[in-house]
């Protein structure tokens, strides 16, 4: 159980199965807990938020299209179009859209009191995200170039000499097509796992030294775990959104080089 | 209690994933997949193509509304340059007319003068010639009777009263002649 709603008399680490609440309910091995409702949360969310503000489709936009647009705009011109490029953009646009957003509301959720929970701090999340993301950026080059040229592309950089082949082809293959998608899941995973862990720590932290040891000491220090912990809340809501942007980037980024043209 | 936190506790790593955890996020994906690439994209891609086609149908307005102020003015102006040239040249056909006129009236009022002129010069000699005729048979009569009280004979001889008027009225032109000619 939780360490900061039980204080034990030793301080005890909240550890990673504190990131996992019990479920509301099980059917067998199904198990819907606050993460499912989370993630079923996230997209009635969106799309309530981003239908509801363009329903009028104004040419002069009110303040809440006004928001939507920028968000949009924020997709599909930057992450879009000025990475994927004005050709070849377009049809990736709902796809960025819902990356973005999507992990962007999740990642929120771990800042909002009550919610509390990244759902990419649970791995699952992550790695369902990173592998659509690999799945798309392999088929549309595969689709683009063809299944040996776009290997080629992925495996031999050019203007190398031949003999580096050797190495490079290996190298390059576990690089582009293996670390690759693995970091992509790993790092918005990690980054969300540590944020919520080191919110629980601090918490937990201030908890025990106000109620366990006490005194002007426990207070002062519970005080300093306060700081502490509003120091890493509001650090953990920047990366919750720099992780959203850096995610759909990078996959703008996968993208944009498999459907390149020349080598 | 939760497999997931079963397997947690048994020491399973935080990098294990819950295969239904999975099922929902991608089943939550897709739906918002769904809804992006069918309502959320094409509305907002009709709003931002709506409003590139209001800019840019304004522009294209006030762009035509200008070329045809242009032109409207182009024409006003030929209008008025030419309207300028018809008012030259009906002044200049004015004053030409009116230079005319005047010359004839000129000619015409010339002529009247001269006739006019004439017409005395020639009343006047008329008239001179009448009062030489009469005032020579006055002069004649009076002379006569003068010279016969003078001489106290009776000039009424006809024939010898006119000789001598004639030999007077002679001697009276060769005289005035004389005069004539020295002034």
């Amino acid at each position: 159980m939780n360490p900061a709603l039980r204080i034990p008399a030793e301080f005890v680490a909240p550890s990673t199965e504190d990131a996992y609440l019990p479920p509301f309910f099980e059917v067998g091995s199904f198990a819907f807990g606050k993460h499912s409702l989370l993630i079923l949360l996230s997209v009635v969310l969106i799309a309530a938020f981003f239908m509801y503000v363009v329903r009028r489709r104004a040419l002069v936009p009110t303040k809440g299209q006004y928001l939507g647009e920028m968000g949009y705009g924020l997709v599909r011109n930057h992450l879009g179009r000025d990475i994927i490029g004005e050709k070849d953009f377009r049809p990736f646009v709902p796809l960025l859209f819902t990356f973005f957003f999507f992990i962007l509301v999740n990642n929120l959720f771990g800042s909002i009191p009550v919610l509390q929970l990244p759902t990419f701090s649970h791995p699952g999340t992550a790695y369902v995200f990173a592998a659509v993301a690999y799945v798309v950026w392999v088929g549309v080059g595969i689709k683009r170039h063809g299944l040996g040229h776009f290997m080629a592309k992925m495996t031999m950089p050019p203007n190398v000499p031949k003999v580096l082949y050797i190495i490079l082809i290996p190298l390059e293959f576990l690089s582009n097509m293996i670390i690759r998608p693995v970091t992509h899941a790993l790092r918005v995973f990690a980054t969300m796992f540590a944020g919520h862990m080191a919110i629980m720590v601090a918490a937990a932290f201030m908890a025990y030294l106000a109620t366990e040891v006490g005194g002007v000491l426990g207070i002062g220090g519970s005080v300093f775990g306060l700081v502490l912990g509003l120091f890493i809340y509001f650090l953990e809501v920047l990366i919750q959104i720099l992780q959203a942007y850096i995610f759909t980037l990078l996959f703008a980024v996968y993208v944009q080089g498999a459907l390149q043209e020349g080598h | 209690m939760n497999a997931m936190v079963l397997a947690a506790e048994e020491g399973q790593s935080p990098l294990f994933p819950n295969g239904w955890e999975m099922l929902i996020t991608f089943v939550g994906f897709a739906i918002l997949l769904f809804i992006a690439y069918k309502f959320i994209v094409p509305a907002f891609e009709k709003v931002f193509r709506d409003r590139a086609d209001a800019i840019e149908g304004g522009l294209a307005k006030a762009k035509a509304a200008q070329a045809e102020a242009k032109a409207a003015r182009d024409e006003y102006n030929q209008q008025l340059e030419s309207a300028r040239l018809e008012a030259q040249k009906i002044r200049e056909e004015a004053r030409s007319e009116g230079e005319k006129i005047l010359a004839d009236f000129k000619d015409r009022a010339n002529l009247e003068s001269a006739r006019i002129t004439e017409n005395a010069h020639k009343a006047i000699e008329a008239e001179r010639a009448a009062a030489v005729v009469s005032l020579r048979d006055e002069v004649g009569t009076l002379a006569t009777q003068l010279a016969s009280k003078i001489v106290g004979e009776s000039l009424n001889d006809d024939d010898r009263a006119n000789r001598v008027v004639d030999r007077f009225l002679a001697d009276l032109e060769a005289e005035q002649g004389r005069t004539g000619a020295a002034r």
